[in-house]
């Protein structure tokens, strides 16, 4: 019986209709990418795995090849095919997408993306990969490092070097201010940083220290490290309004702010400074006489070749913590391997032997100039290195060092957080406890939206 | 067997029309009614890319709309754009039409002029403009401050920022100029002449002979100033990260909208929440509440087109 509606479509209208339908639900199904499983192969038998990086410079090219060659020398059967320079972007797309041209095993500098790859299973959980190969990972690698690899439970990422922070200062600008040596409490540091500025007309000849979130590596979680905070409560709320750290680090950086001039003088100052990543860095030029920064700095501002002698040591710490003074904040690349591998014990293999074997971790760590990420490699003798950066190898190893943990929804919970920073040293926001509560609250707005 | 030929002729002359329109069906139904299906469907999925979408009902556009804190002032700002820049941007590009098309020497070199900002590349060209107008160091304030004038914090400034990328924008204005110039040499020269034989004053002339001539250009000036600032990604991006001096890269996460969420736009959000944040249910609700506005906007104008033209009837 024909139906109002049957009457007012034709058949041949309907029936398009039906098709169209039948054909939007398939291309939407097939969007929306499958992760399969499959460590049925066979690593002894002869395999080639694709591994995507992200290092791009020749040097870190040439490093990445140096290594997977010590790996293939290993192991005959597998052959691995490199491909670098891989955005975040790229490997998020890869991952969902899958195909032959997918990688096998994937590296990427941030942490951020590590809760999300191990609560979506985009990449695979690697515990019964370490239990098959007797690998315990609490003993393996530093605690930080532990904790920015796993979410909930499911490692599924490991860390591939590492990067710890510390203080550079300039040793010229410290003896001419009769500082004996780099301050190792909050206190001494806000002493030492008023010390070393020198105003010239509405801005600085040497400023003590940038300490504006927005100066390069003086983010919220890096300064915020040093106060050894618990970002979430047991239940996976944010502790942001609870935890006393949090209050204590953000009272720390206002007054900061506010002695070395206030917000608004600092800012039109740091408009006038070079950027972070080329030769005309403001530690560089000696603009700024202490820098918070990671390890990497030291390389790149001796390439500058300074006109003073530059101090590593660890950053301070909060003064009813003096006996902690030595950690820092922890991060790093971390690698995985992709859901979609149908070659998984081979990736394993390979995987293996980059994060956990100590001749070739140290090995890329010399040539990357990175921090090794195993306990083991710290401690070895074939680690080549400037003194000075023995410092950043004994924060990373020391016990109390800290790092972000994984979140379901990334690193956005950090930049709620530093939002919240900019509001606060610029005056925006005056009541701390009440902007920590309303942040804290946001934060777990967006986990609930992101679950 | 009448029937059957008339209807069998109706069937071949239909299967043709299907057959010349099938390119527009077929460029229709890709381009632009599946991704417009799909945006809808998945405005009302939890769907992060990896795990196959599933039913959330209203929640993103209850996040959206109350808990995502850059929607407003995305939002505000786009609509300031849309306003402001694109406003200013018709003006001055007509202006500068009329002034090339009324001077007797050098049109040449102010037409070359002109234009070439046009063919700048739009990362090169914001990059150009923060460092021209950087507070600090930019040689513009510089002559601001020898002129003993106030030197502002452009995109260092909230309350500046939006100004200077319509400063970028009308710095490019060569599309429109080129567009307007064209126009504007196609009225007809009788029309000048009996009005002014009326005694039609040169305001007048521009008003009632002028404009009514081009209205339809200056809509077509508006209606795509108005989609083209709705997709408005690259340049208050690249303005926000090269005046906050945080250069992204690998690992680095960057919220755009520097300074103080003063350059975030509705596009902007849509990369932010569908390949930052993973949540392309919310990303969806976004896009849609672009394409909303813009076919309001688009609706609104061209009702307001006929009594352009009425007007100058």
């Amino acid at each position: 019986m024909p139906t109002a509606l049957s009457r007012a479509i034709p058949t041949t209208a309907r029936k398009a209709a039906c098709v169209l339908t039948a054909s939007l639900a398939l291309l939407a199904t097939a969007c929306t990418g499958q992760s399969g499983s499959g460590a049925t192969d066979d690593p002894s038998k002869d395999t080639t795995i694709t591994f995507w990086h992200a290092w791009s410079s020749p040097s870190e090219v040439k490093a990445v090849k140096a290594l997977v060659a010590g790996f293939e020398n290993a192991h005959p059967t597998i052959h691995v095919d490199i491909v670098g320079n891989m955005t975040d972007d790229k490997i998020n797309q890869a991952l969902r997408a899958g195909g032959d041209r997918a990688p096998d095993v994937i590296s990427s500098f941030t942490t951020n993306n590590v809760g999300r790859f191990c609560s979506s299973g985009a990449l695979v959980d690697l515990n019964p990969f370490f239990e098959k190969s007797g690998i315990d990972p609490e003993k393996t690698f530093p605690k930080p490092m532990n904790e920015y690899t796993r979410f909930d439970g499911n490692r599924c990422a490991v860390p591939l070097l590492g990067d710890a922070y510390g203080l550079y200062y300039n040793k010229t600008a410290f003896e001419k201010a009769g500082i004996a040596g780099p301050p190792k409490t909050w206190s001494e540091f806000e002493a030492d940083a008023k010390k070393l500025t020198v105003p010239q007309g509405s801005g600085y000849r040497q400023l003590g220290f940038m300490p504006d979130y927005h100066g390069w590596e003086s983010t919220t979680e890096h300064y915020l490290g040093q106060f050894s905070p618990t970002y979430f409560d047991e239940n996976g709320k944010s502790n942001l309004a609870k935890d006393p750290a949090f209050e204590k680090g953000f009272t720390l950086q206002k007054k900061l702010v506010d002695e070395l001039g206030g917000f608004a003088r600092l800012e039109r100052f740091r408009a006038t400074l070079g950027d972070e990543w080329g030769p005309k860095h403001p530690f560089h030029t000696g603009q700024v006489a202490m820098q918070l920064d990671g390890e990497w700095r030291l390389g790149m501002a001796e390439a500058a070749k300074p006109g003073f002698e530059i101090g590593v040591a660890p950053l301070p710490v909060p003064d009813d913590q003096a006996d902690q003074y030595g950690k820092g904040y922890i991060t790093g690349t971390i690698a995985g391997i992709a859901a979609t591998s149908r070659k998984q014990n081979a990736a394993w293999e390979f995987l293996r032997y980059i994060t956990t074997d100590t001749d070739a971790v140290v090995g890329f760590a010399n040539d990357i100039h990175n921090v090794p990420s195993t306990l083991a490699a710290l401690k070895s003798p074939k680690l080549t290195y400037d003194p000075r950066f023995k410092t950043f190898l004994d924060i990373a190893a020391d016990p109390h060092s800290t790092t972000t943990p994984a979140s379901v929804n990334g690193g956005v919970y950090l930049v709620t957080i530093q939002e919240f920073g900019y509001d606060y040293e610029s005056g925006k926001v005056t009541d701390l406890r009440a902007g920590l509560r309303k942040t804290a609250a946001q934060i777990d707005t967006d986990i609930a939206q992101a679950r | 067997m009448g029937t059957v030929t008339l209807a069998s002729k109706r069937r071949r002359a239909a299967l043709r029309t299907l057959a010349f329109m099938s390119p527009w069906i077929v460029g229709f139904s890709v381009f632009f009614a599946y991704p417009l299906i799909s945006t809808v469907y998945f405005s009302f999925m939890h769907y992060d890319g990896f795990r196959p979408p599933r039913w959330s009902g209203g929640k993103n556009w209850t996040y959206v709309f109350e808990h995502y804190p850059l929607f407003w002032p995305a939002l505000r700002n786009t609509l300031w754009l849309v306003v402001v820049m694109v406003s200013l941007r018709v003006v001055f590009g007509l202006g500068v039409g009329l002034l090339i098309t009324r001077i007797r020497t050098g049109t040449g070199v102010f037409r070359t002029l002109f234009y070439l900002p046009y063919l700048a590349p739009p990362v090169a060209a914001t990059m150009a403009f923060a460092f021209l107008l950087n507070p600090g160091t930019g040689p513009v304030n510089s002559l601001l401050e020898k002129a003993g004038l106030p030197a502002p914090g452009w995109f260092n400034d909230p309350a500046w920022s939006k100004p200077a990328l319509t400063l970028l924008a009308l710095w490019g204005i060569g599309d429109l100029m080129v567009i307007f110039m064209a126009a504007l040499l196609d009225v007809p020269a009788e029309q000048y002449e009996a009005a002014q034989l009326d005694g039609a004053s040169a305001w007048q002339r521009f008003r009632y002979v002028t404009l009514p001539n081009i209205s339809p250009i200056v809509m077509f000036a508006v209606v795509t100033g108005v989609i083209q600032t709705m997709q408005y990604y690259t340049q208050p991006l690249v303005a926000g990260k090269v005046a906050s001096g945080v250069i992204q890269g690998a690992g680095t996460q960057f919220e755009p909208g520097y300074p103080d969420k003063s350059t975030l736009t509705l596009p902007q959000l849509v990369y932010n929440l569908g390949f930052q944040r993973f949540d392309y249910g919310s990303a969806c609700v976004v896009a849609l509440v672009l394409f909303a506005l813009s076919t309001a906007f688009t609706a609104l104008l061209m009702r307001r087109r006929g009594g352009l033209i009425q007007a100058g009837d």
